[in-house]
């Protein structure tokens, strides 16, 4: 635990020495959070290989309660992706964004905070230092989204993003409330049995949805998610993707992990968003032009799945099938993992790109592969992860739950993993297309624009990060008897299944490894067949005798998806303006066309409008004139004294 | 215990001939059907390995656009392929490699496939290309449901979730699950066509760019990775052919009969694709989800009609 508060300690002051540096503030830093990483890293490592649960007492009176901070497996699989993240978000910022004198102090500064608090958040069991370090991870991460303040888009979404969150934080008070008024101490441990079942129960499981769902970008709840990681600068979309919108599923794991027995709704609800995320947020990720937008809608799809884990978990544990527990838990927790490591390096590369062409839009950039090799080495090895093909890590996490939900079949009278399977099989399918469509317009082809022409590789510093982030991917995808004693001791904090079956019991991880092997095997030795083959000169691609083609004739990112996003119509409702040419010399014609957020452009935008403008119309009350507002006080008070003598 | 182990080497080559070999036989007798039906002599049976031959020896040119990635889609075909076929029993002969899991690692591994010919079909930059690959992704989203719909319901049935058991179970044949069994055969067998870009989804044989689908992701692949994009189409019609040929295969007491029967299933396969092409016509583009669903409905069905 030492070593633990050491590392918190040290990433959370890890932008201070480069406020009072001319130079080089952006190396100490990134050094002291490699630092941190090292420690916490180590401490977290340490007590998922078995390692004794470690927690804090402090002596001071009001605070005398043991478990006030607790690293225990659950905490260390949440604890790994945030440093990890951090440290690599650390490094990559260096040249990202070094060179914006103005704010990059600020920006360090607050990284170190944001990557403190969340480190400290995984590990309270309190209600006080969890509040704090949720707050403080919220407050950072909206400084961090407004970095570019002066742009208005930035500052719109930042606004909807703190109000978002304290509506949030706003629920779990609530929540913590109840768990105080059943238990009677603030920390947050086991409840008794039964208690889920009453009223109280449904009321706490209801508002830890709400706030964390919330922060976890459960679908009808995502509203802020898209515009803030578009927003932010890429490192921090990044850190914001990858571990932050994770601690929402950090706390709803703590509630299933302090109930006993949860009702079977629980885990029904808890699927059913997770089928609701997972497809509608890969369907709207289809109907992106923005490339950061894209990829914020893939962190919806992907919470999604681990709800879908969660919740196939939640079954098992209220009908206790320890089976459904640990193939549906251990799925969700190492697919939080995976989730932090692809969508990480996604949005660092991402970042590159856009640093290089100066644009986020998809059908402005094309053929970047030729001028940033690793750069699109490491974006594909994301798209291919994060697509759930083998043999990546993002297989064996999705592995796990399709595993259980072919079991859960077996279970019950009826087929409630039916809504798994089938949302999982069609999740896979349009996130590879997608990705296809992504990596297929940033790139692949040849340059749309002169900037995507002219667009140079990123330094050292911003593609080691990437490196380390691809690299893991691999060794998890290659080799998932690694984690698997990891994850079968988080899975015991969490479930009812002491003594259960472990995972290496349920899934055969040396034959996955096998054939991984074989076929990179394969792989490599056809590529050696077909390298020595004498090059018949380079020529055009085939364009069926047209002579003249040119760049912007190439498929765009927007006709590429437009056959799935047609057929999906009746849900993204796309909006397209004009295209129609007209006469017999038509002139030029623009034309465009976008998906708009369901929630927020469609729903909360028009309704806080009409909200708003009704509010403009009592502005009359407020007229600035001091002895009109104590008359307001007076006739208040006037009509207390009648409504209580009458 | 020699005995056992000399007839399971004996199996394993065998698999493995089969799968490494035996592949572009299938195309070679669709064509000749579908010749034969025409009233033409057709090409040879064997003109694929002819093709192959020929192109290993070729040089390949390459568009100035491409990069890597180019290659990827043609390795990464052949190589998902094998795998897979290593996964697939080849009627009642033993599978090499079997485990709880394997189905969804298949149906991912044609995933991977797909995901890489994409890929290096964009890797051109030409529309055409693009249009394809396109259509690829949109058809195989909805291929996908109807795939894993039955596998859920031979999961189901057979209360297994490695490949050779759900597919030759003891309760694979039985009288109970005939009537599933069928709906699933039905709801792969539109699979298979998509799949393998057949008649009536997409026709091999087309020569207008503009309407292919799987053949215009492949139009810049020349000499070697033209050959293994063939044969890696040929060995898709194998391994998935097996797939909808296992649960029909009665189990013969001697090893030579179920491999001999095998051979004459996927023969029989063969001969079935070449009627279906000669006696029907390709769809228009936009009948094709529609056909896709149906596929999705029989397999929903099976499911259903398990439950009862």
């Amino acid at each position: 635990m030492r070593l633990y508060f050491l590392a918190i300690l040290l990433v959370m002051g890890s932008g201070v020495p480069g406020l009072f540096l001319r130079r080089r503030g952006g190396d100490v830093a990134a050094a002291l959070m490699g630092l941190g990483a090292v420690l916490g890293l180590t401490a977290a490592i340490r007590v998922l290989a078995g390692g004794p649960v470690a927690t804090l007492v402090l002596p001071a009176a009001p605070l005398a309660t043991a478990g006030l901070l607790t690293l225990d497996p659950i905490a260390a699989c949440f604890a790994i992706p945030v440093f990890l993240l951090s440290a690599c978000a650390a490094s990559y910022g260096i040249s990202y964004w070094d060179d914006h004198q103005e704010n990059a102090r600020t920006l360090r500064l607050v990284l170190g905070l944001l990557a403190g608090s969340l480190a400290f958040l995984v590990v309270s069991t309190h209600a006080l230092p969890f509040l704090l370090g949720w707050e403080g991870m919220a407050l950072s991460a909206f400084v961090l989204v407004m970095t570019e303040d002066r742009l208005p888009e930035a500052r719109r979404a930042g606004w909807i993003y703190l109000v978002c969150t304290h509506t949030g934080t706003l629920a779990l008070f609530g929540a913590f409330a109840i768990l105080y008024s059943a238990s009677g101490h603030w920390v947050l441990s086991g409840l008794p049995r039964g208690f889920a079942a009453t009223s109280q129960g449904t009321m706490l499981f209801v508002l830890c949805l709400f706030g964390f769902g919330l922060k976890a970008g459960v679908m009808p709840l995502h509203l802020w998610l898209p515009s803030t990681h578009a927003a932010a600068p890429s490192h921090v979309s990044a850190m914001m993707s990858g571990v932050m919108i994770k601690m929402g599923i950090l706390g709803l794991v703590r509630l299933l992990s302090w109930i006993p027995d949860p009702p079977f709704w629980w885990g029904a609800v808890l699927m059913g968003l997770g089928a609701l995320s997972g497809i509608l947020g890969v369907a709207f990720a289809l109907g992106q032009h923005d490339l950061k937008r894209l990829l914020a809608y893939h962190s919806i799809e992907n919470i999604g799945i681990i709800l879908l884990g969660l919740g196939l978990g939640t079954l098992g544990k209220s009908t206790g099938h320890p089976v459904l527990q640990v193939l549906g838990f251990a799925g969700a927790l190492l697919h939080v993992l995976n989730h932090s490591l692809f969508k990480g390096l996604l949005f660092l590369a991402a970042g590159s790109v856009v640093h290089a062409v100066g644009t986020r839009n998809l059908e402005r950039m094309g053929g970047l592969g030729r001028r940033m090799p690793w750069t699109s080495a490491a974006f594909l090895t994301g798209s291919w992860a994060i697509s759930g093909l083998p043999p990546l890590n993002g297989f064996v996490s999705e592995w796990f739950i399709y595993l259980g939900a072919f079991r859960a079949l077996g279970f019950f009278r009826w087929p409630w993993s039916l809504v798994v399977l089938t949302a999982l099989a069609l999740i896979g399918a349009l996130a590879m297309a997608c990705f296809a469509k992504a990596y297929g317009a940033v790139f692949l082809g040849s340059p749309r624009t002169e900037a995507a022409g002219t667009a140079h590789e990123s330094p050292r510093s911003m593609l080691v990060p990437m490196g380390i982030l691809a690299a893991v991917c691999a060794i998890i995808g290659l080799a998932p008897m690694l984690v698997a004693p990891a994850l079968d001791r988080a899975v015991a904090t969490l479930g009812e299944s002491a003594g259960g079956p472990q995972l290496s019991l349920l899934v055969n991880l040396p034959g996955l490894t096998i054939l991984a092997l074989l076929m990179v095997g394969v792989a490599w030795l056809l590529w050696r067949w077909l390298k020595p083959v004498e090059q018949g000169g380079t020529l055009p691609t085939w364009d069926c005798g047209y002579a003249a083609s040119n760049p912007r004739m190439q498929y765009t990112a927007s006709s590429f998806a437009d056959g799935l996003v047609a057929g999906l119509d009746w849900v993204l409702w796309p909006r397209s303006l004009g295209g129609k040419v007209a006469g017999n010399f038509p002139v030029d014609r623009p034309f465009e066309s976008h998906v708009p957020d369901p929630v927020l452009d469609r729903l909360a935008d028009p309704v806080f409008r009409t909200l708003s403008l009704g509010a403009s119309l009592l502005r009359f009350l407020q007229s600035g004139q001091l002895h009109i507002y104590l008359l307001y006080v007076l006739l208040t008070l006037l009509a207390l004294l009648l409504w209580m003598v009458a | 215990m020699s005995q056992s182990l000399l007839s399971l080497t004996i199996q394993w080559v065998l698999h493995l001939l089969t799968l490494l070999l035996l592949p572009p036989l299938i195309p070679g007798l669709i064509n000749k059907v579908k010749a034969v039906l025409a009233g033409r002599s057709g090409p040879p049976v064997f003109q694929l390995y002819y093709d192959l031959a020929k192109l290993a020896r070729k040089r390949a040119v390459f568009s100035r656009t491409t990069t890597w990635v180019f290659l990827a889609g043609p390795i990464g075909t052949v190589a998902a392929g094998l795998v897979a076929g290593l996964m697939v029993p080849f009627g009642h002969t033993g599978t090499p490699l079997a485990f709880e899991g394997d189905v969804i690692l298949f149906a991912y591994l044609f995933g991977l496939a797909r995901f890489l010919t994409v890929l290096s079909a964009l890797d051109t930059g030409s529309s055409f290309e693009g249009m394809g690959a396109a259509r690829e992704v949109a058809f195989s989203a909805l291929a996908e449901p109807a795939l894993f719909l039955g596998f859920a319901a031979l999961a189901k049935a057979s209360s297994s979730l490695s490949l050779s058991t759900m597919l030759l179970g003891a309760g694979v044949g039985s009288g109970r699950i005939a009537g599933p069994l069928i709906l699933v055969l039905v709801g792969w067998a539109i699979v298979f066509l998509t799949e393998n870009a057949r008649i009536p989804v997409d026709d091999p044989n087309t020569h207008l760019e503009l309407t292919m689908i799987h053949e215009v992701m492949v139009l810049d692949h020349s000499g070697r990775p033209l050959a293994l994009v063939l044969y890696g189409a040929s060995l898709k019609l194998l391994v998935l052919g097996a797939l909808l040929l296992d649960p029909l295969l009665p189990r013969a007491p001697q090893a030579w009969q179920n491999w001999l029967g095998f051979w004459v299933g996927l023969g029989v396969l063969a001969v079935a694709v070449g009627l279906v092409e000669s006696m029907t016509a390709r769809f228009r583009m936009t009948k094709v989800p529609q056909f896709l669903i149906a596929g999705i409905l029989a397999s929903a069905f099976a499911f259903l009609l398990l439950l009862v």
